[in-house]
């Protein structure tokens, strides 16, 4: 994935280098800017087996600040936040595959370089028996929730 | 054979007599004998459908989810721009101007539709509220909801948008939506049971070229409804893996 820009990034910024699972690295830039996500709106993604955004609604491309045709087709760690502990994504990831269904608060990195937060839950899509993708929607929470959250994941 | 026919209670009542002549047509384009039985709750109709007395439906998202999945329904159609979203509403004289105003003891009036009160009690999280810190005062109908609020005996009321729309304007007048739900893709759904299932492709043929004919566009015209558009089965089991990542 290519390197986020300084030309995309509102405000003062800082830099993180990511290494993600899949071996690749990218360098992320972001800022202390957090977008309020609209009250009564949810954040529509699907995936394929390996986390490959398949599918995106209005709400999703609106808080992400990117083009539609800039998410499909990219993994879906394009919006993983430095703050983000690995350890949450791990769980994430063993929970979905064992059909169950995973619900945690998520920082993410918009294009912009700014934050937001939700409270996002996951689903394997089952056909036929077997998974097929994945399906996440993300909602508004409550500052306290966030709170608790952000100190939570200090310590992971 | 004669089959059954219903409709989620949650529509509004100045439809009814809509959906009876809808069921009339439907029966003269499929040439096979439909009876319609409305139920007045969302729990008769559960009931209903739990010992399988019903072989086609207009099921609401929710009820939709355990039809596909548990008792093998197919989707056929459902309306055209017709997205179900739900509105959270007070009495216009309220000084609550937003869901994070709330606070613990709030008292709710709303249907038992298990669609719209999931909408609604997600949109409620930003105020940190929950079924364990709020009232919940029950109600059969919409506008018994729109009561509440007139008579302050509710602090906020859960509508249904279409329903909420269709209140008279002096009712409307003296209530205040404070927030809308923006989720799109989220209907109601023609679906048919296992037994009827044959006809799937002769009633969706007949529904997709309903509008074009003036019989045909009368009755959509009394159920306030557009046009019908087909529904395959993929598009089905997305609402419902996202209705299941929404349900507790
Ligand atoms: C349906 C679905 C939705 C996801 N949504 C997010 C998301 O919003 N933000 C995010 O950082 N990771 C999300 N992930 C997890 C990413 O796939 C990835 O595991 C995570 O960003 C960590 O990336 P890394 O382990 O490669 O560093 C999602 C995964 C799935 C299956």
């Amino acid at each position: 994935m290519k390197d986020m820009m300084p030309d995309d990034i509102s405000g003062e910024y800082q830099e993180h280098m990511f290494n993600y699972h899949d071996g690749t690295q990218r360098k992320a830039l972001f800022t202390n800017i957090e977008t309020q996500l609209p009250e009564g709106s949810l954040i529509v993604s699907r995936t394929d087996l390996r986390g490959i955004i398949t599918d995106v609604n209005q709400s999703f491309i609106d808080m992400s600040a990117y083009h539609k045709d800039e998410l499909i087709g990219q993994p879906h760690y394009i919006l993983r936040h430095p703050d983000m502990p690995a350890a949450a994504f791990g769980d994430l990831w063993k929970t979905v595959q064992q059909r169950n269904k995973w619900y945690g608060y998520v920082k993410n990195l918009r294009k912009d370089g700014g934050f937001y937060w939700v409270y996002a839950t996951v689903i394997a899509n089952v056909r036929n028996g077997d998974i097929t993708g994945f399906t996440s929607v993300r909602r508004k929470t409550s500052r306290t929730k966030i709170n608790e959250a952000e100190t939570y994941y200090q310590t992971l | 054979m004669t089959h059954n026919f219903t409709v989620s209670p949650d529509f509004n009542p100045g439809h009814i007599s809509g959906w009876y002549i809808f069921n009339t047509w439907l029966q003269r384009a499929i040439n096979e004998e439909i009876h319609l039985e409305l139920y007045n709750s969302a729990k008769e109709q559960r009931k209903a459908i739990a010992d399988d007395q019903v072989e086609l439906i207009y099921a609401n998202p929710y009820d939709a989810t355990a039809l596909v999945r548990d008792k093998g329904f197919i989707p056929v159609a459902r309306a055209d721009n017709k997205a179900d979203e739900a509105i959270i509403a007070v009495n216009h004289e309220s000084p609550i101007l937003n869901v994070e105003q709330l606070t613990d003891g709030t008292r709710i009036s709303s249907t038992d539709d298990p669609d719209v009160r999931m909408m609604c009690m997600i949109m409620l999280e930003p105020a940190g509220l929950n079924k364990s810190n709020t009232i919940t005062i029950q109600r059969d109908a919409y506008i018994l909801i729109a009561k509440d609020l007139l008579k302050n005996d509710a602090d906020i009321g859960f509508f249904l948008e279409e329903t909420y729309n269709e209140l008279s304007d002096i009712t409307k007048k003296q209530l205040r939506p404070i927030v809308h739900s923006q989720i799109h893709v989220i209907h109601h759904l023609l679906l048919v049971g296992p037994k009827l299932a044959h006809k799937k492709n002769d009633m969706q043929s007949s529904l997709l070229s309903m509008a074009d004919d003036s019989k045909g566009a009368g009755v959509l015209k009394s159920l306030n409804f557009e046009r019908w558009v087909a529904v395959e089965q993929e598009e089905a089991e997305f609402m419902i893996d996202l209705m299941d990542t929404l349900a507790e």
